[in-house]
């Protein structure tokens, strides 16, 4: 297939994920404030933390409260990661893949695109909940449809690669802040904020049913296992990686276990790595120090996909250029 | 709904005559039409809308910031020209096509209709479309202009006239099948009565049509749809036509000349392309061969071209065929090379270059519409009848100044279509645009083509650009066509 198309079916998958991805933060936070009157004003800049986009806040708005954190992460164009940002772009992307994705597909993410456009130009947010299941529903009826109307070959791969890469990326992240604000809340702790708290983290991570199903109680040290190394789990960082694993290798034709480019490599290796990991190595290695270097390393994964299947290097002495002869 | 209070002042009308009496099939749509509840077509139109925009079956707008992209206003009652009248268009059209691609092909060839002098020598060389880069070239089978769009009108008469020939990259007939979709979804029982010749096979044509060019050899020709990208204002129709036809959309970026052959760049490296469907002007193909500063072109394709590695459709320079002083000429050319007299005539033409035309221009501004002969999509034009005094001032200086890029036709009277405005219906302007596909065995006429309609009251641009809007276009078959009274027993409504 052509690296473009390719390309623009990748990202496209990002970004919805990624917009599916803030639109629960922000859901799971708001439910949360709600519940602890008195945490509102500061459990919002955690919020912008997750996403990344902390320092192109703090020049855009300074202190964040409920009001700007949802403007921002929401509708605001001058953040390529607001979920208004995220959807045009997953749009554009689809939009220059439309003859090659199914028109299921391209129907769907245009009509997503015209509602939250419409929902953009009205003020008031009266029913802000509402508003982001559907975002989510939006979401995951993408990912349904493109399941079962697009070819299952490497265009949908490369789709799903995308999407698994950001996920992992995301649920790490979510982690990765939340943790450390609500450990050292000692107050919390045997309160029933605690629970509260923990709720809302594995809420932020659609992970809250599946986690009472498998572990029962709550725990932070089995939520951690839960969200990081869980084979079944479809938001735990384990799972997004063997899946995204499997499409790697489907793409490239390579045997499991073996690799045959930078990309399969450096995945291959993440994969090996979450699959011989336990709850006391994290742990020994700092979490935050883990949860850090498992970020980095799908970055690196992201930019060798990037450089080995989007941007292939071909040209040689016999390929015309647009210097004269 | 009703047509009561319909009125054709004066136009001729293809549904109603000046009695207001309907012909038979139009009679039978009108009664279907009658027979809704009230609001009901209304409803359905407001449907159908929505349903474009959810598919993101849009144009983008040149210079307008925020909303780019419209839809292409749609209106649900369908234009229908009989069986006859389109056996005659169809001929008519085909030795068109064909003497048009002789006139290519001898004009970069041996220009032996410049030396019998037929055409003047210096309205082709100075011709907007012509391209010096394609002298002594030899398209696979011959053939130069293998898409065309050409605009038909109709007069007071109700004759048809061709009014342009488009060679270059027409578009509009993903509009065609798309409205036919719309009108399927929308008035089943309408379509089924009627017996409509089919559009929805013009894909699968295309493509045959593309691969019957590929270079000897080739078993299964790669063809690829070439797009200028999303910015352009006919992008969902070349998505619409690679997805329809299954073959790959590519963007310059995606093709390389390497050893000599054309490649587009895959995931698993280069692969070689035999044909191109290209939706891109000519001057931004190749910077070598054109316009230098092209960022969207292909370094080198040309010659690759020139050397038979690959097919292009259509092939650069048809655009001198399509200049509008050359189409003056255009029944000449037929005479010459088909030995036939034109089957569908030209809108009489003033050129004004020639003293006694241009003469007779200036005095009858007035009356006239005055085209610049590189302008196209409604842009540089006189509509004498409607223009101000200045404006007719203004348009005298610039003929006077430069007559070789000027011509003029009568105002016609277009004929005129009922369309749906808010309850009711009223008369409105229409042109027809077929498509043809001209290929090495045969050539296919499209049966019904884009009917444009001027939606604002009295106007007669059509062009999308400009407030226009479209129609489904119905050609009737020739036999079997329902009788009335069988239609009647019908209850079942739209």
């Amino acid at each position: 297939m052509l690296s473009r198309v390719a390309n623009s079916i990748y990202w496209l998958n990002r970004y919805i994920e990624r917009a599916e991805n803030v639109a629960r933060f922000i859901d799971a936070n708001y439910h949360m404030t709600l519940d602890i009157p008195d945490s509102a004003s500061h459990q919002w800049q955690p919020l912008i933390n997750t996403t990344g986009d902390h320092e192109l806040f703090q020049k855009l708005y300074g202190e964040a409260n409920r009001e700007n954190a949802i403007e921002f992460l929401v509708f605001d164009r001058n953040n390529p990661n607001s979920i208004f940002s995220c959807v045009r772009s997953a749009r554009e992307n689809a939009r220059s893949v439309r003859e090659y994705i199914s028109s299921e597909m391209w129907e769907h993410l245009n009509t997503f695109y015209l509602m939250i456009n419409t929902a953009a130009q009205e003020v008031s947010m009266d029913l802000p909940h509402q508003f982001f299941v559907d975002i989510m529903n939006a979401s995951h009826t993408f990912s349904g449809t493109t399941d079962s109307t697009m070819n299952h070959g490497e265009g949908w791969h490369f789709g799903r690669l995308g999407r698994m890469l950001e996920r992992a990326d995301k649920t790490s992240r979510i982690l990765d802040v939340k943790y450390f604000i609500l450990l050292p809340s000692v107050d919390y702790i045997g309160s029933s904020y605690d629970n509260i708290l923990w709720g809302a983290l594995l809420r932020s991570a659609s992970a809250f049913e599946m986690y009472r199903k498998r572990h029962g109680r709550i725990d932070p040290k089995k939520i951690v296992d839960f969200l990081m190394l869980d084979k079944h789990f479809p938001r735990a960082v384990h799972f997004c990686i063997v899946t995204a694993m499997i499409s790697m290798n489907n793409i490239t034709g390579s045997q499991r276990g073996t690799f045959s480019n930078k990309a399969e490599q450096q995945l291959g290796k993440l994969l090996a790595e979450f699959n011989f990991a336990s709850l006391e190595d994290i742990f020994e290695h700092g979490l935050h120090e883990y949860l850090d270097s498992t970020q980095t390393r799908i970055n690196t994964i992201g930019a060798a996909v990037q450089a080995e299947f989007f941007s292939p290097q071909i040209a040689d002495s016999t390929t015309e250029s647009r210097t004269l002869e | 709904m009703r047509f009561d209070g319909y009125d054709t002042e004066g136009f001729y009308d293809e549904v109603f005559d000046s009695q207001g009496f309907a012909e038979i099939i139009a009679d039978l749509l009108i009664q279907r039409v009658n027979a809704l509840p009230e609001s009901e077509l209304q409803r359905r139109q407001k449907a159908a809308e929505i349903a474009l925009l959810n598919l993101g079956i849009t144009f983008n707008v040149y210079g307008s910031e925020a909303q780019t992209e419209k839809i292409f206003p749609f209106d649900i009652v369908p234009r229908i020209v009989q069986a006859k009248e389109w056996e005659v268009l169809e001929r008519g059209l085909k030795q068109r096509i064909t003497a048009l691609n002789s006139f290519i092909h001898d004009v970069y060839n041996d220009q032996k209709i410049i030396k019998d002098g037929i055409v003047p020598a210096e309205l082709i060389f100075s011709a907007d479309g012509f391209r010096k880069p394609c002298i002594g070239l030899e398209p696979p089978c011959g053939i130069w202009c293998h898409i065309t769009g050409t605009d038909l009108v109709r007069d007071g008469s109700g004759e048809f006239f061709v009014l342009e020939d488009n060679l270059r990259c027409p578009s509009g007939v993903s509009y065609v099948l798309e409205n036919r979709l719309l009108m399927k979804r929308t008035f089943p029982m309408v379509f089924d009565a009627c017996s409509v010749q089919p559009v929805t096979d013009y894909p699968s044509r295309l493509l045959e049509m593309l691969q019957e060019m590929a270079p000897p050899g080739v078993r299964t020709p790669v063809a690829v749809v070439w797009t200028p990208g999303i910015y352009n204002s006919a992008y969902f129709e070349h998505s619409f036509l690679a997805q329809q036809m299954g073959v790959p959309l590519v963007e310059g970026g995606d093709l390389v000349v390497h050893r000599g052959e054309v490649m587009m760049r895959t995931t698993k490296g280069l692969e070689r392309v035999d044909v191109i469907y290209r939706r891109i002007d000519d001057d931004f193909m190749d910077p070598k061969a054109f316009r230098a500063d092209s960022m969207l072109g292909v370094p080198g394709l040309m010659k690759a071209y020139s050397k038979g590695k690959v097919a292009l459709a259509n092939a650069p320079g048809t655009g001198v065929a399509d200049d509008k002083a050359v189409y003056a000429y255009v029944p000449e050319i037929i005479r010459y090379y088909l030995g036939e007299d034109p089957i569908i005539n030209n809108v009489p033409t003033y050129a004004c270059w020639r003293d006694d035309d241009r003469k007779y221009v200036l005095e009858n501004l007035d009356k006239l519409v005055v085209k610049a002969v590189n302008e196209s999509g409604g842009y540089g034009m006189l509509i004498g009848p409607h223009a101000s005094k200045a404006e007719r001032e203004e348009f005298a200086q610039r003929i006077k100044a430069n007559p070789r890029t000027y011509i003029a036709q009568p105002t016609l009277a277009l004929s005129r279509v009922p369309v749906l405005v808010d309850d009711h219906f009223e008369g409105r302007h229409v042109d027809l645009r077929p498509y043809i596909l001209f290929g090495a065995k045969s050539t296919y006429v499209l049966p019904g083509g884009l009917t444009r309609v001027a939606l604002k009251k009295g106007s007669l641009v059509v062009n999308s650009s400009q407030g226009g809007g479209s129609k489904d276009t119905w050609v009737l078959n020739a036999e079997g066509g329902p009788s009335p009274e069988s239609e009647l027993q019908q209850e079942e409504g739209l």
